[in-house]
């Protein structure tokens, strides 16, 4: 059994199961621009007493299943989300669902998932992909990051749908309710909730590890890592850094890039040219987290040691969190029509 | 970023996919490109990775030395802690942490040791010996 469905690589998981499953209900026009700016995914947080594979946690991008739901909701669009306690429960509502024709999103965890090679599979529980089909003991599955589509055994979708660990998927499933026609309105109105929630998100979010003001606090942490670590810990910490920032799914520059192209695509329905402006501005601030990514290569490659390169590098994350607090300033001052 | 600009290095990742990046074209408007990978990240992954290799090792003369139960040595293997193997095998987490002693792990009965084997993906006799069969 095959249901009728169109395999579309994206940058991000989430995302591209977004984009892929909407066009499945109908819905042609939302790019993976457009559903990352639409469920407002721009993000920064560092959890300083929280730790993820022995390293700082941290994030360029909002809460996993935020995006797919609150770009469905701006649309319109019900969503059905499930999670369940029982496998075969589990197992069972995902037959059903491919034998009425539709294809499904499932959250994943990457540690079993057998088609990834070896260096990727961390216990990261919040990857997406759709299933499409069956055929005998094997699901035909579409990973948004690959360039083609693949195959897991019942058995294997079984153990990374119900992965454990932090986030622990449960066997979650979700889907769009029904097709819905969906207007330039309507999109047009998305796109300033979604803008208007991500300046929100950056700008005023309480405290001081998130949005805006979590770039600063990690800068200023990161001064003291050579310090308080060692060079060598401190070299780790980093690395986690850079593989968070730039590691698959993040389309380069810590979805800052995603974000410029977002903006570029809000145009064509907001004709107002601050938007363009304001893209170049995520297009600087993605250059300069990939510099700081270079930066940190260099103390984790052991060729920058001193106390002055830790320096140079928060300093440079301060600098960063002053660009993009300025760049959502200017979204936020947009005259909508 | 350029489009042009868009890192070609060698990396893990090419064993599966090629991946998307968003950068700019000539008249600065965002396209999308594939890519192979870029060596600055890489090279971070592999540090993680030459990072959790000694923690293996280290984990596996502490089970040689009677310091520890195999358990430890599959916990680093794994790339686990005690809350996921604990979630994985249905045990508390204080059983699993007192099966981390090696007079406690050497009682425990086959249907437990099953248990664990299943969540470290080995055999029970791999699990007890450490020997395993490395393309798992």
């Amino acid at each position: 059994m095959k249901v009728d469905f169109e395999h579309l690589q994206s940058a991000h998981c989430e995302n591209g199961v977004t984009t892929n499953l909407l066009k499945g209900v109908g819905v042609n026009q939302i790019t993976e621009p457009l559903a990352f700016g639409i469920g407002s995914g721009l993000f920064f947080i560092y959890i300083p007493f929280l730790k993820i594979n022995k390293g700082p946690a941290i994030a360029f991008r909002t809460q996993p299943g935020l995006i797919f739901n609150r770009t469905c909701k701006s649309l319109g669009i019900p969503v059905i989300r499930k999670k369940f306690s029982s496998k075969e429960e589990a197992q069972k509502v995902l037959d059903e669902c491919l034998q009425s024709g539709r294809p499904v999103g499932c959250q994943v965890g990457v540690f079993y998932l057998t088609y990834f090679p070896k260096e990727y599979r961390f216990h990261f529980n919040a990857h997406n992909i759709i299933v499409f089909g069956k055929e005998e003991d094997n699901y035909l599955i579409s990973d948004p990051v690959m360039e083609t589509t693949t195959l897991l055994s019942s058995y294997e979708l079984e153990r990374v749908r119900f992965a454990k660990g932090a986030l622990a998927p449960k066997g979650q499933l979700y889907y769009p309710k029904e097709n819905r026609m969906v207007s330039q309105e309507q999109i047009k109105n998305a796109i300033k909730t979604g803008i208007k929630r991500n300046v929100r998100d950056m700008l005023y979010i309480p405290g001081s590890i998130a949005g805006v003001s979590g770039i600063k606090y990690i800068g200023k942490k990161i001064k003291k890592w050579r310090d308080k670590l060692g060079l060598h810990d401190a070299g780790l910490y980093l690395a986690q850094l850079v593989r968070m920032q730039e590691e698959i799914g993040t389309g380069g520059g810590g979805f800052r890039y995603i974000y410029g192209a977002f903006l570029q695509q809000a145009h064509a329905y907001h004709p107002n040219d601050d938007l363009l402006e304001i893209s170049k501005t995520f297009t600087k601030a993605g250059d300069m987290w990939r510099n700081a990514a270079i930066q940190s290569a260099g103390i984790y490659k052991g060729r920058l040691t001193t106390q002055a390169d830790f320096n140079q590098l928060g300093d440079y994350l301060i600098e960063i969190s002053e660009v993009e607090k300025e760049a959502f300033k200017s979204l936020s001052k947009i005259k909508w029509h | 970023m350029k489009k042009e600009e868009i890192p070609q290095d060698e990396s893990a990742l090419n064993k599966l996919t090629k991946e998307v990046c968003y950068a700019v074209d000539g008249s600065g408007n965002y396209t999308t490109q594939l890519s192979t990978g870029w060596e600055v990240k890489a090279k971070a992954l592999d540090i993680a990775w030459t990072d959790i290799e000694e923690r293996i090792a280290s984990a596996k003369q502490k089970v040689l030395n009677n310091e520890a139960s195999p358990l430890l040595f599959f916990i680093e293997y794994r790339l686990m802690d005690v809350p996921i193997v604990a979630g994985y095998t249905g045990f508390w987490k204080w059983q699993v942490k007192n099966h981390l002693k090696p007079d406690a792990f050497k009682k425990l009965s086959e249907k437990k040791l099953q248990r664990y084997a299943e969540a470290f993906n080995v055999s029970v006799e791999e699990l007890k010996t450490m020997n395993i069969d490395n393309s798992k």
